[in-house]
């Protein structure tokens, strides 16, 4: 990828970025909810129809959406990105102290994920049509068919409640905590990730230097891990980056569920409390940390495949 | 006749999906009368039994009648996703297809914007902040979820735009909605509905985990999502109320995804 390229990528990631947050911009605006109605409920506070009109004034509310849009962006471009409603906190603050969290939880996901459907998607992809591909396809076809939050309830119900050697409540931060929400996110992942490992390197075994390999004597093993696998990291890598979105998005139904202090969590919280600059700003991130990791992925081609270094 | 002996697998899940659709119709029947939403404090929280084959939940409801009525809730929440994405990616992707220039732009830049942005962290938020309803979460998914739509039928557009018959069709005097609906249209279904019917389990997935998240179906709704998070609270002493809807929801969508790999395998035989 060169100079003029990436140039282009960052450009389509700020437009995008632009877009998606005046859209989550333009619905909060048109949504029916009410941030200083809820702002009071939360105190236990009845306010007055004066009180309610001047904390809108004073928040700037009341102003067209556009003025408001702008100001909330040029903000961000100077690193402020707005203070709570429901934390009274600046949103900086309270999304970096759960970045490392949902980030940690993703990591461990995703490396758990590869453990599982590398092997399973290469024992198939050698075994293609055989009892065992279809034992294992069978075992993938369900897995992508169960809903993460039941998983990681029947996982709590076994190691939590029924054998209790793990807790119930995720919120501590250490590696005990981690496991089950881990768990959980990379039991979908797999499955679907499985697959894909199986078609890439089924159509890399079909390749004509495979063939070559073998006639040659190469030993089997040496053919698959030292020729076959590496051809067909390009796509894999490319899948994992994609399903990074699908993983971001699943964060919020697992730490849900086991009450782990991520930005998933966080961003419930705050759409449940109309908290408006919580949530653009969990947009703005996510979606930033989304595109930056898959334009990472596009660069790491040239490293991962030398023929696209030499084409540029 | 004919048909079912060669497409053994499909008919069969098809018969399947039928059956869960017509549980869903006939929920009364199936549940012999007992309510959904019928709260009996006295009965609450009580372990499956003759009486209740699948326990009772915190305000004394059946699980059973719930989990039975709750098809309904997200069969027509998940029926109505595909349908709006399927129309709405269609037409957008013809349209973008047939006549290039700033309307295939404006629709393209947009489905690239989606696309490049995790659909679901977005649908969490719009169906967030339009208010918990089953409606918002159809929106939030249907929004963050036709640009694979629009793009495919585009590229089938663009595959036949400039063929004979269709330059044929403009020289003999055809009317652009003419073209657009006897031409483009029927080249691009057959695709959309195996991707659509492959969808199905996808979607319902999804619908259930806004619902689970508390931005779908509202409290006495009896919706699959929204009782496993009413569950999640008891699970230490009423699992069953979190065990039996989360078994439909994956019963149903195995169901459904069994029923599209095989309707792909009918419609386009080509594929493996």
């Amino acid at each position: 990828m060169n100079a003029k390229q990436l140039g282009k990528r960052l450009l389509q990631i700020v437009i995008v970025a632009l877009g998606i947050t005046f859209l989550t911009f333009l619905i909060t605006y048109l949504a029916p909810g009410d941030p200083v109605r809820t702002m009071f409920a939360a105190t236990g506070v009845v306010p007055s129809e004066e009180l309610v009109q001047e904390t809108r004034e004073e928040m700037g509310l009341n102003r067209p959406v556009l003025v408001q849009y702008f100001d909330w962006l040029t903000g961000c471009l100077r690193g402020d990105f707005g203070t709570s409603y429901s934390f009274h906190k600046p949103v900086s603050a309270l999304l970096l102290a759960r970045l490392w969290p949902t980030l940690k939880l993703s990591l461990m996901s995703m490396v758990l994920m590869l453990l599982v459907a590398v092997p399973i998607g290469m024992a198939q992809a050698t075994h293609k049509n055989s009892p065992i591909d279809y034992a294992l396809r069978g075992i993938t076809f369900f897995g992508v068919s169960m809903p993460n939050f039941w998983v990681g309830m029947l996982l709590m119900l076994f190691f939590c409640v029924r054998l209790k050697w793990l807790p119930v409540v995720c919120s501590g931060g250490d590696f005990k905590s981690l496991i089950l929400p881990a768990v959980t996110l990379a039991f979908a992942m797999s499955a679907k990730y499985t697959r894909q490992v199986r078609t890439a390197i089924v159509e890399e075994l079909s390749q004509d230097y495979v063939i070559g390999a073998r006639a040659r004597g190469v030993p089997e093993w040496k053919i698959l891990w030292c020729n076959v696998f590496p051809n067909s990291l390009l796509p894999l890598i490319t899948m994992l980056g994609l399903s990074l979105g699908s993983l971001l998005g699943g964060t919020a139904v697992v730490e849900v569920i086991f009450t782990y202090p991520g930005l998933g969590n966080l961003a419930v919280s705050a759409i449940t409390s109309y908290d408006y600059p919580l949530i653009q700003g969990y947009v703005l991130w996510i979606s930033l940390i989304y595109m930056l990791v898959n334009l990472a992925v596009d660069i790491s081609y040239s490293y991962v495949d030398p023929r696209m270094r030499e084409k540029r | 006749m004919e048909f079912i002996k060669k497409n053994k697998a499909f008919c069969l899940f098809a018969l399947l999906a039928l059956l869960i659709i017509l549980g869903a119709v006939f929920a009364p029947v199936l549940t012999g009368g007992v309510s959904p939403t019928d709260a009996v404090l006295r009965d609450a929280l009580q372990a499956p039994s003759a009486k209740h084959i699948c326990g009772t939940d915190k305000l004394g409801r059946d699980v059973f009648a719930r989990v039975i009525y709750g098809a309904r809730t997200s069969l027509t929440a998940t029926f109505a996703v595909v349908a709006i994405i399927f129309a709405l990616g269609s037409v957008l992707g013809v349209l973008a297809g047939y006549f290039g220039g700033w309307v295939d732009t404006i629709i393209m830049r947009v489905a690239d914007m989606m696309v490049s942005f995790p659909g679901m962290v977005f649908a969490i938020a719009i169906a967030g902040i339009l208010g918990a309803s089953v409606k918002n979460a159809v929106i939030a998914v249907a929004l963050v979820s036709w640009t694979k739509y629009a793009r495919l039928a585009r590229s089938l557009v663009l595959k036949i735009r400039n063929r004979d018959f269709v330059s044929a069709a403009i020289v003999t005097g055809s009317k652009t909605p003419y073209i657009l609906t006897k031409y483009m249209l029927p080249n691009v279904i057959p695709t959309l509905v195996i991707t659509a019917a492959t969808d199905i389990g996808g979607m319902m997935l999804e619908l259930a985990g806004l619902s689970f998240l508390g931005f779908g179906a509202k409290a006495p709704t009896p919706e699959w999502g929204l009782m496993l998070n009413e569950g999640r609270q008891f699970i230490s002493n009423a699992p069953w109320m979190m065990f039996y809807p989360g078994l439909a929801i994956f019963v149903v969508v195995v169901v459904f995804n069994l029923l599209g790999d095989a309707l792909r395998d009918v419609l386009d035989p080509r594929n493996e």
